[in-house]
């Protein structure tokens, strides 16, 4: 059946039923995280050649390939593969409560942070830092940061749910309100701050970034972005009737208020997940659902898996360049994905703007 | 409690709803037996697109009970209604870059459980509708680029995707041209025959006496005329709902009622010319309303 059908664009792609475009998609993304991830674990510092990456990798199933050294070994355990696996599960926290939240916001411009999540995270860490308490425990940053993210996210939806009845446009506004006045707070922390150590450790937080990330920080993101990514497929089709509208969509049969709370407590958890681990890391939330949108149509059921594996590729490929072009200094891998993220998001939109006024 | 005889697939018992002080139903009361279509006829703003979201079940009234085939729709899961019965919106939403299958598809929602997919069978469905309504060939195309009546007949077809055994219609032909309003009026009309449900908010005077079993009049929230066309269709009653004078005659063409509409009646008559914004185009406005709608809007 595969042989048969053409694929001869795009366009045709668009028209394929899901389970192609799912599996075709995935496949080409899946293929496309493989290569990034061997690339990335074979550059940094010491180059290690992809051969020996292999090697080492299938080593954890009992596959020797090739004698590799012990220093190569250390540095691809125990430094670069956790730290990827810490880039691609947010990468894949950040698109995937992208892509829900323009669902849910029926707006393709709704970003993962709107609703407080990623200022809440900013505040947590920014008090963890400036009070000392980052050296209480090991994990004691991400654990502020995911907290303050959570909170922020209650207090935006009580607000929105006041008096019982919910309003998406309230969430919205309220979410704008508590991103400013969070945001006043971490630059009145940062102002008044005396010490400068905790200063530049936090201005590198706020910037976003995957240094030093061990294990523990795939051991406490994985899962619960893993979950909330569950959760929310789940939820897809209906997620799609939601975007017709609240009316339609329970004229439909969709129990509207819990499946939006579900949905929006799910993306909240996910990014609440990746803030803690990796600080702010922009736009990923933004362009990847918005790509492969273009790409794929709205359908969720399509866009959020693999929105999933496209942004865990976007993060890692972005934290490679980031740790390796300006070697031995390191870029932050928030700032990059800006600096690329945001020019080329341009540029989609004035093509999109052309390819409308042309039809 | 009541009971509901069997046959009565739609029965809706003194619905009221209101909107603060603003009564938008009062006592409304509708029965529709299987295989039987019922007009909701009505000025704007009567209230004809409220009451069919109250026995859709999308607005929740504040007194009045809705039957769906004898039980209490409020009690039912919402797909579990949206699988007995389905509505046509009056006004199509914003689509967001769905194709018009993908849409249409969409009506197989309520009969599939969560991990499934739809299959050949809900694709063959899905084709059935678009053809029935004359979509299919649109049916790779997102909604943004078919007009007003193409789009209004895909959300028809999504609706008869869902293979409701109760069909509420909100001003389905508004947007239509005259073959496609036949030929809309006449499939429901034929799947009615078949066994179907229907209720539809008809503008069109005459369409809805010539394919209507029963009438509903509603003004302002209440039912002010409910009967057989030529029961609900009389000058007098016409004048007092829409303030248009009128004659009612039997069509030698078509066999079925039809309703000219002379002019608005005393005391309602066209306003002095400072109050008229365009001339006399306020005055045709109003009787295209009951004659004939124009084109309405339908939001991108
Ligand atoms: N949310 C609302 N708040 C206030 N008035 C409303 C609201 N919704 C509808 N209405 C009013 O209720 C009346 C009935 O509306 P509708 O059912 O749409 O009328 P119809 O479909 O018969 O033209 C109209 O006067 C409309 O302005
Ligand atoms: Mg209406």
């Amino acid at each position: 059946m595969l042989g048969t059908a053409r694929l001869t664009s795009l366009r045709d792609f668009r028209q394929a039923g899901i389970s192609r475009r799912l599996a075709v998609g995935g496949a080409v993304l899946t293929v496309l995280a493989l290569a990034a991830a061997l690339v990335s674990l074979s550059l940094g510092p010491v180059d290690i050649p992809v051969a020996h990456v292999a090697s080492i990798v299938l080593s954890a199933v009992r596959i020797e390939l090739a004698d590799v050294g012990r220093t190569e070994q250390l540095v691809i355990e125990q430094i670069r593969l956790p730290r990827i696996l810490v880039g691609a599960v947010v990468g894949m926290g950040l698109a995937v409560a992208g892509a829900t939240m323009q669902g849910l916001f029926r707006n393709p411009m709704a970003d993962p942070g709107i609703i407080g999540v990623s200022a809440g995270g900013a505040l947590g860490a920014v008090i963890a830092i400036a009070t000392g308490a980052t050296g209480l425990f090991f994990l004691a940053l991400p654990t502020f940061a995911f907290v303050g993210a959570l909170a922020a996210t209650f207090l935006v939806y009580g607000i929105a749910a006041v008096g019982g009845h919910f309003s998406m446009a309230t969430l919205l506004l309220a979410g704008i309100a508590v991103n400013a006045f969070l945001g006043a707070i971490v630059s009145t922390i940062i102002i008044v701050l005396p010490d400068n150590e905790a200063l530049r450790e936090i201005l590198f937080w706020l910037a976003g970034g995957l240094d030093s990330r061990a294990w523990e920080h795939v051991q406490i993101s994985a899962p619960l972005i893993l979950a909330a990514t569950a959760v929310i497929l789940l939820a897809a089709r209906d997620l799609n009737l939601l975007m017709l509208g609240d009316d339609e969509a329970r004229a439909m049969g969709v129990r509207v208020g819990l499946t939006r709370a579900v949905l929006l407590a799910a993306s909240a958890l996910a990014t609440g997940a990746a803030v803690a681990v990796s600080g702010t890391i922009a736009f990923v939330g933004l362009v990847t659902p918005h790509i492969l949108r273009l790409v794929l149509g709205p359908d969720h059921r399509v866009l959020i898996p693999l929105s999933a594996i496209a942004g865990a590729v976007f993060v890692i490929v972005a934290d490679t360049v980031a740790r390796t072009v300006v070697q031995p200094a390191e870029f932050r891998v928030g700032v990059l994905t800006a600096f690329v993220g945001a020019p080329f998001f341009v540029l989609l939109l004035i093509r999109n703007k052309r390819r409308a006024q042309a039809l | 409690m009541t009971r509901v005889a069997p046959s009565t697939a739609l029965r809706a018992d003194d619905l009221s709803f209101r909107v603060e002080a603003k009564s938008l139903l009062e006592r409304v009361n509708l029965h529709a037996d299987r295989g039987q279509m019922v007009g909701l006829i009505g000025p704007n703003g009567a209230g004809k697109s409220t009451f069919l979201r109250a026995m859709a079940g999308v607005l929740r009234v504040h007194e009045g009970v809705v039957w769906l085939e004898g039980e209490d729709l409020a009690a039912l899961p919402a797909k579990e209604v949206a699988a007995r019965l389905a509505l046509v919106p009056q006004l199509a939403p914003y689509t967001h870059g769905f194709t018009v299958r993908e849409l249409v598809l969409m009506g197989r929602y309520p009969h599939l459980g969560r991990f499934e997919i739809e299959g050949s069978a809900d694709d063959r469905i899905a084709r059935d509708a678009m053809r029935l309504t004359e979509t299919e060939e649109f049916e790779a195309r997102t909604l943004d680029t078919l007009s007003g009546g193409e789009r209004q007949r895909v959300f028809v077809s999504r609706a008869l995707a869902q293979q409701p055994r109760v069909l509420l219609l909100d001003e389905p032909t508004a947007n239509l041209d005259v073959l496609h309003k036949l030929r809309v009026l006449d499939l429901v009309r034929r799947l009615v025959d078949e066994g179907l449900t229907a209720v539809a908010a008809i503008h069109d005077l005459g369409m809805a006496a010539r394919y209507c079993d029963r009438l509903i009049l509603l003004s302002a929230g209440r039912v002010l005329a409910e009967g057989a066309p030529e029961e609900v269709l009389v000058p007098e009653i016409i004048e007092s709902a829409f303030g248009v004078e009128s004659a009612v005659y039997r069509d030698p063409a078509t066999g079925s009622l039809a309703v000219s509409v002379i002019g608005p009646s005393a005391g309602n008559g066209v306003p002095p010319p400072a109050a008229r914004v365009n001339g006399w185009s306020d005055h045709e406005d109003r009787e295209a309303d009951v004659v004939a709608p124009g084109a309405k809007a339908v939001r991108p």
